[in-house]
C-alpha cells in the first residue's frame, strides 16, 4: 500500500478505506516481560466489506478489535503504537469525548457471550435506549417506538412485549439479536463482531448469521468478522485475514484463500479438519502450542511447528510480502530474498489406520431409556410437572465401535450420558453392559462394575482438581478400584498412561494449571484409561479446543480405539467430527432420537426433516455449491412442555396436519437406517 | 414470586413465636427465684408473694404462657416495677428516638459508603483507594464505647460545637449517628468496592462502553444496580449489629432511646421491662431481614420475575 504523507486532503482522497489499520500494537504491561498481544498488524476494511480474521484461541484477534475502539483491559492492556484510521481520522489521537460518539455510532462491536454481554437489572428496551440517546438523540417514546421497530428487525417475534422484558427471559439466539439491534441502533459504518455466534446452537447460528448478510446487505455497512471458524469464513467474508501469534500471517479473498491458502499455517487449519473422506487415516496435526508472547522474535513464530521450515526460518523474521492485488503473505517460502528453500519437508501422507473386525456383539444396550426430572413450583413444593429431559431412547454400542449422539444444547445428549453411567438413575429402561441390568446394581457391586464405563467432559480443567499433581489423578482410579496394588507398579502404570496419550512421564508431577486446554484432555483421557475400561463416553471432549488440538485429540482417540477395542458413545453437535470418528450416528431432539443410522447413509442421505435442517446449517467451507440452508424458525421448545404429536412440527417445514396430532412411529429407511417421520409412512 | 413471598412471611412468623416463647422463658431461666433477684433477700414475704402473684409466677408454666401470648396480642405489655408505668407508654417515648437515632445512622452510613467503595474501586491502587480503605479498617476496629467519647471530647468538650449528650437540641443527633453508622459505613464502604469491583469485569460493562456511554454513565446505570445487590443483603444482616450498637451509643451519649431503656430495667432488675425490650429488639432484627429479602427479589428482576419464559 502506498504511503501518504502530503496533507490531509490528499491523504483523505487516498485513503477511500473506512478503516485502515497501521502496524497496531498492544501490549500488557510494561519492559521487557511485556505481552504483545498485538505487534504490527495492519488491514483496511472497504464501505459494505466483511473482513474476517481468523485464527487460534490467543492469537490476539479480541485484542486487536477492543483496540480499534481503544476499549482494552484497563489498566493493564495498552495501545503501543500505530495508527486506526477511520476514513482519515486517526482513532488514536481523538479526545475520549470524541471517541465516545465512534463507538456504538460510527463503530459497533457484539461480543461473543450474548449471555452476559447485557445487563441483566435493566430491560432489552432500555439499553437499546442508551444507543439511541447518545448517537440518535431520541429519548422517551421515540426511543421506544425506534427500539420496538429494531427489534422487529431482527427477528424478535411480539418485539412490542419483548422490548419490555429483561435479558434472562430471552433465549441465547433472542439475546444476540439483541445484541445486534443495539448495534444497529447508532447506524454504524463498521461492525464488530467477535465470535458473534460460537455460543450458539448451529440451527440458531445459521439464523443470526444470514440475518447479519441480510442487514449488511440492506445497510451497506462493512464487518469486521472475528471468528475461528472456517466454515463461517466460507459464508460470510470477502476476504480473510490470518492471525498467528500476534501477527497477520496471510491476507486474501475468499476465493484464493479458499483455493490456495498459502502459509504453512493456514494450509494445516485446513488439513486439521475432520471430515469424512479422511475417515481411513489419521488428522494432520499441528505438532507444539503456539508461542508464549513475552518474548521478542529473531525469527518466524511459526518455525518451530512448520514442515517447512529449513534455517532461515530461524534466523530471520519473515518480512509482510504483498501483491498488487492486496494479497499479502509472511513466509521466507515466498520472498524472492531467499530464492533456494529447500525442496520442501515434504510431509508424507499419513499412514492409513489398520482396517477393523466385522461386527462385533453389542456391548452396550440400552432400552426404552427414560429419564424425567420433576418440577418443583409453590409453597409446598408440590411437583406440578416433569421436564422429560430423555424420553424413550434406544441405544446399541458393540465393542470397539462409535456412536456418535448429536443434536443441540438442551435436547438430552447428556443426561442420556449420565443416565447410562448410573450417576443419574433412569426414570425407566433398561441399562445393559456387557449382558448385566446397570439399573439394577447398587452400592459396592456398582462402583466395581465403574471401572468398565468411563467418562470424558467438555471442560477438561473443571473436572479436575487443581491442587492434584497429575500423577495423582490419573491414579486414583486405580486406587479406588484396587488395581495395581503396588504402588511402584503403579507409577510405572501412570507413566506409560502419560506416553501412551502423547505426554511425558515427567508430567505426572505436575499440576493441571501448566498445562494447555488440549494437554488437559489427553490428561482426562489418560485418567480415564487407568481402569482399563471398555466403553469412554465422551461428552463433547473437543468442543472447547481449536481445530489443531482437536485433530491431535481425535486422533488420540482413533488410535486407541483401535489398540484397545474401546467402544465410544461420543456425545456433539460437531458434524463434521462425527463424520471423522462415528460408526453410527443418533440424532435427538427434545429427549428423543429421531434419526439413527450408520453414519455415510444419515449424512449424505438423511431423512429426517431434522436432521435435514440441523446438517445445512452446518457452516461449510465448500462455499459454491450453492446450498440452501434450510431455515428453522424459532427456538428448542422446552422440554418440560414439549410440543403435542411429533416434537419437531412448530419448527418444521414440511408439517402436516397429522404431525400435530400423533407422534410418528419408526420408519426403517434400508438397513439399520430408520427415522421418526410420517412423511417416511 | 407470591409463593415466595408467602413462604417469607410464614417462617418470618414462625421465627417470632419462637422468639417470644425464648423472651416468656427467660423469666424462668433465672437460676434463682426471680422474685428474690428482683427485690433482693431483704423483702418482706408479703411483698414478695404480692410480686409473684402480679407476674402469675404462682400458676402452672402452660397457663402463664398462654396468658402471656394472649396479653401480647391484646397489646397488653404489663407494668414497668421500676418506673411504675405501663410499659406501652414507656416505648412510645422511647422507640421515636430509637428509630430517630437508628435512621440518621443508616442515612450516614449510605451517605458515606457508597462514594467511597465506588471510588475506591473506580481508581483502584491509587492513593484514594488506599487512603479509602484504611479509613476503612480504622472504621472497623474502633469501638463504639471508643469512638462515641473521643467524639464527645473533640466536638463538645473542646471545640463546644455540639452538646455532650441528651436529645433536646437537633444538633445532638450528630455525634450518635456518627458513632452509630461508622463500623457499618467501613464494612459497607469495603463490600461496595469489591462488589463494583467484580461488577466492573463483567462482559456487560464493556458493551455499555462498546455502545459510547460515558464513564459516569456506565458506573450509575449498569455498575452500580448491579454491585449493590449482593450489598444489600449484607447490609439486612448488618444492620442487626448497628441494633445492638444502638443499645452501648445510646448510653455514652444519654440518649433516651429503646437501647438505654434496656440497660435501666436490666440494672433494676424490672424484669417485665426486660423481657419487652428484648423481644422489641429481636423481632426489629428478624423483620428488618425479611424486608432487604424482599427488597432483593423486588429490586433483582430475575427473582422478581422468575426464570426464564423464553421461546
Ligand atoms: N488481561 C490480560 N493480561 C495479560 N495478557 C492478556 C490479557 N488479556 C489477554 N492477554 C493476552 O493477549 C493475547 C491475545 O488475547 P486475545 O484475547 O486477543 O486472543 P484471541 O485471539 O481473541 O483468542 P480467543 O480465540 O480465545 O478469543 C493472549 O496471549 C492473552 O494471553
Ligand atoms: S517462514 Fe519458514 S517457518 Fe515460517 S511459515 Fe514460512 S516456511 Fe514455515
Ligand atoms: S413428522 Fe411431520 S412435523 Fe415431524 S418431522 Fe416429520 S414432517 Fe416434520
Ligand atoms: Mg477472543
Amino acid at each position: 500500500m502506498s504511503e501518504c504523507n502530503h496533507g490531509s486532503n490528499n491523504s483523505r482522497r487516498m485513503t477511500d478505506k473506512l478503516l485502515t489499520v497501521r502496524d497496531l500494537q498492544v501490549r500488557f504491561g510494561e519492559g521487557e516481560g511485556a505481552v504483545r498481544a498485538v505487534d504490527g498488524v495492519s488491514f483496511a476494511i472497504d464501505r459494505g466489506e466483511t473482513l474476517a480474521l481468523l485464527g487460534e484461541s490467543g492469537c490476539g484477534k479480541s485484542m486487536t478489535a477492543l483496540a480499534l475502539l481503544r476499549l482494552l483491559p484497563q489498566p493493564v492492556g495498552h495501545i503501543a503504537g500505530g495508527q486506526v484510521l477511520l476514513e482519515g481520522q486517526d482513532l488514536l489521537a481523538l479526545p475520549e469525548m470524541r471517541m465516545r460518539q465512534v463507538r456504538g455510532g460510527r463503530i459497533a462491536m457484539i461480543f461473543q457471550e450474548p449471555m452476559t454481554s447485557l445487563n441483566p437489572v435493566m430491560t432489552v428496551g432500555r439499553q437499546i435506549g442508551e444507543v439511541l440517546a447518545a448517537h440518535k438523540g431520541l429519548k422517551g417514546r421515540a426511543a421506544r417506538a425506534r427500539s420496538v421497530e429494531l427489534l422487529g428487525l431482527v427477528g424478535i417475534p411480539d418485539a412490542g412485549r419483548r422490548v419490555d422484558e429483561y435479558p434472562h427471559q430471552l433465549s441465547g439466539g433472542m439475546k444476540q439479536r439483541v445484541m445486534i439491534a443495539m448495534a444497529l441502533a447508532g447506524e454504524p459504518d463498521l461492525l464488530i463482531a467477535d465470535e458473534p455466534t460460537t455460543a450458539l446452537d448451529v440451527t440458531i447460528q445459521a439464523q443470526v448469521l444470514e440475518l447479519m448478510r441480510d442487514i449488511q446487505r440492506e445497510t451497506g455497512m462493512a464487518m469486521l468478522l472475528i471468528t475461528h471458524d472456517l466454515g463461517v469464513v466460507a459464508g460470510m467474508a470477502d476476504r480473510v485475514a490470518v492471525m498467528y501469534a500476534g501477527q497477520l500471517v496471510e491476507q486474501a479473498s475468499r476465493a484464493d484463500f479458499f483455493t490456495e491458502p498459502r502459509h504453512p499455517y493456514s494450509r494445516k487449519l485446513f488439513a486439521a479438519l475432520p471430515d469424512m473422506d479422511k475417515r481411513d487415516r489419521p488428522l494432520t496435526v499441528i505438532p507444539g502450542t503456539v508461542p508464549t508472547l513475552d518474548q521478542s522474535f529473531h525469527a518466524c513464530r511459526f518455525a518451530d511447528r512448520c514442515a517447512s521450515a529449513w534455517r532461515t526460518c530461524h534466523e530471520v523474521e519473515p518480512a509482510w510480502l504483498e501483491e498488487a492485488d492486496g494479497r499479502g503473505v509472511r513466509c521466507h517460502l515466498y520472498d524472492p530474498a531467499h530464492p533456494n528453500p529447500p525442496a520442501a519437508g515434504s510431509e508424507a501422507e499419513p499412514d492409513r489406520l489398520a482396517a477393523r473386525s466385522a461386527a462385533p456383539r453389542d456391548l452396550l444396550e440400552v432400552s426404552r431409556l427414560k429419564v424425567h426430572f420433576p418440577i418443583h413450583k409453590g409453597l409446598f413444593k408440590r411437583t406440578v410437572g416433569h421436564v422429560y429431559a430423555v424420553d424413550d431412547v434406544d441405544i446399541h454400542i458393540p465393542t470397539g465401535r462409535t456412536l456418535a449422539l448429536v443434536g443441540e444444547s438442551g435436547c438430552g445428549k447428556t443426561t442420556v450420558g449420565k443416565a447410562i453411567l448410573q450417576l443419574l438413575r433412569p426414570t425407566a429402561g433398561s441399562v445393559r453392559f456387557d449382558g448385566d441390568e446397570l439399573t439394577r446394581l447398587r452400592g459396592e457391586a456398582l462402583r466395581r462394575r465403574r471401572r468398565e464405563f468411563q467418562i470424558i467432559f467438555q471442560d477438561p480443567f473443571s473436572s479436575m482438581n487443581p491442587r492434584m499433581q497429575v500423577g495423582d489423578i490419573i491414579e486414583e482410579g486405580m486406587v479406588a478400584q484396587g488395581l495395581v496394588p503396588d504402588a511402584g507398579a503403579r507409577r510405572q502404570r501412570v507413566e506409560e498412561l502419560l506416553e501412551q496419550v502423547g505426554l511425558r512421564p515427567e508430567h505426572a508431577r505436575r499440576y493441571p494449571h501448566e498445562f494447555s486446554g488440549g494437554q488437559r484432555q489427553r490428561i482426562c483421557v489418560a485418567r480415564a484409561l487407568a481402569v482399563e475400561p471398555r466403553l469412554i463416553i465422551c461428552d463433547e471432549p473437543t468442543s472447547a479446543l481449536d481445530v489443531s488440538v482437536q485433530a491431535q485429540i481425535l486422533n488420540l482417540l482413533k488410535r486407541l480405539q483401535l489398540e484397545l477395542d474401546l467402544a465410544y458413545l461420543f456425545i456433539t453437535h460437531n458434524i463434521s467430527v462425527v463424520a471423522y470418528l462415528a460408526d453410527r450416528v443418533a440424532v435427538m431432539y427434545l429427549g428423543r432420537i429421531v434419526e439413527e443410522g450408520p453414519v455415510d447413509r444419515v449424512l449424505t442421505d438423511p431423512q429426517h426433516p431434522y436432521t435435514r435442517a440441523l446438517l445445512s446449517a452446518v457452516p461449510r467451507i465448500d462455499t459454491d455449491t450453492g446450498r440452501e440452508v434450510i431455515r428453522l424458525e424459532g427456538d428448542i421448545p422446552s422440554p418440560s412442555n414439549p410440543p403435542t404429536g411429533c416434537h419437531f412440527h412448530p419448527r418444521c417445514p414440511q408439517a402436516m396436519e397429522r404431525c400435530r396430532q400423533a407422534y410418528p412411529d419408526r420408519f426403517e429407511r434400508g438397513s439399520e437406517h430408520w427415522a421418526r417421520c410420517w412423511l417416511l409412512e | 414470586m407470591l409463593a415466595e413471598l408467602t413462604r417469607r412471611l410464614l417462617s418470618t412468623a414462625i421465627v417470632v413465636l419462637g422468639v417470644v416463647v425464648l423472651v416468656f422463658l427467660l423469666i424462668h431461666l433465672i437460676p434463682r427465684d426471680p422474685v428474690d433477684v428482683m427485690l433482693g433477700e431483704s423483702a418482706s414475704a408479703a411483698d414478695r408473694e404480692a410480686l409473684r402473684q402480679n407476674l402469675g409466677l404462682d400458676r402452672p408454666l402452660g397457663v402463664q404462657l398462654g396468658e402471656y401470648l394472649g396479653g401480647l396480642a391484646r397489646g397488653e405489655l404489663g407494668h414497668s416495677l421500676h418506673h411504675r408505668r405501663p410499659i406501652v407508654e414507656l416505648l412510645a417515648e422511647r422507640i421515636p428516638a430509637t428509630l430517630e437515632l437508628a435512621l440518621a445512622a443508616l442515612a450516614f452510613t449510605l451517605v458515606l459508603a457508597l462514594p467511597l467503595g465506588l471510588l475506591a474501586a473506580v481508581r483502584r491502587n491509587t492513593g484514594w483507594d488506599r487512603g479509602a480503605m484504611a479509613f476503612s479498617l480504622l472504621g472497623v476496629s474502633i469501638p463504639n464505647f471508643w469512638l462515641g467519647p473521643l467524639l464527645i471530647l473533640l466536638f463538645s468538650v473542646w471545640l463546644g460545637w455540639l452538646p455532650v449528650s441528651g436529645r433536646e437540641s437537633p444538633g445532638a443527633l450528630i455525634l450518635p449517628a456518627l458513632t452509630l453508622g461508622m463500623s457499618l459505613a467501613a464494612v459497607l464502604s469495603r463490600m461496595v468496592r469489591s462488589s463494583v469491583l467484580e461488577v466492573l469485569g463483567e462482559d456487560f460493562i464493556r458493551s455499555a462502553y462498546a455502545r459510547g456511554l460515558s464513564t459516569r454513565q456506565v458506573l450509575t446505570r449498569h455498575a452500580l444496580p448491579n454491585a449493590l445487590l449482593p450489598v444489600i443483603t449484607v447490609l439486612g444482616l448488618q444492620l442487626g449489629t448497628l441494633l445492638a450498637g444502638a443499645v452501648i451509643t445510646e448510653v455514652v451519649f444519654g440518649w433516651p432511646g429503646l437501647g438505654s431503656l434496656t440497660i435501666e430495667a436490666i440494672q433494676s432488675r424490672d424484669y417485665p421491662l426486660v423481657q419487652v425490650c428484648v423481644l422489641l429488639i429481636s423481632l426489629s432484627y428478624v423483620l428488618v431481614n425479611m424486608l432487604t429479602d424482599l427488597l432483593y427479589a423486588w429490586i433483582d428482576p430475575r427473582i422478581r420475575l422468575g426464570e426464564s419464559d423464553a421461546g
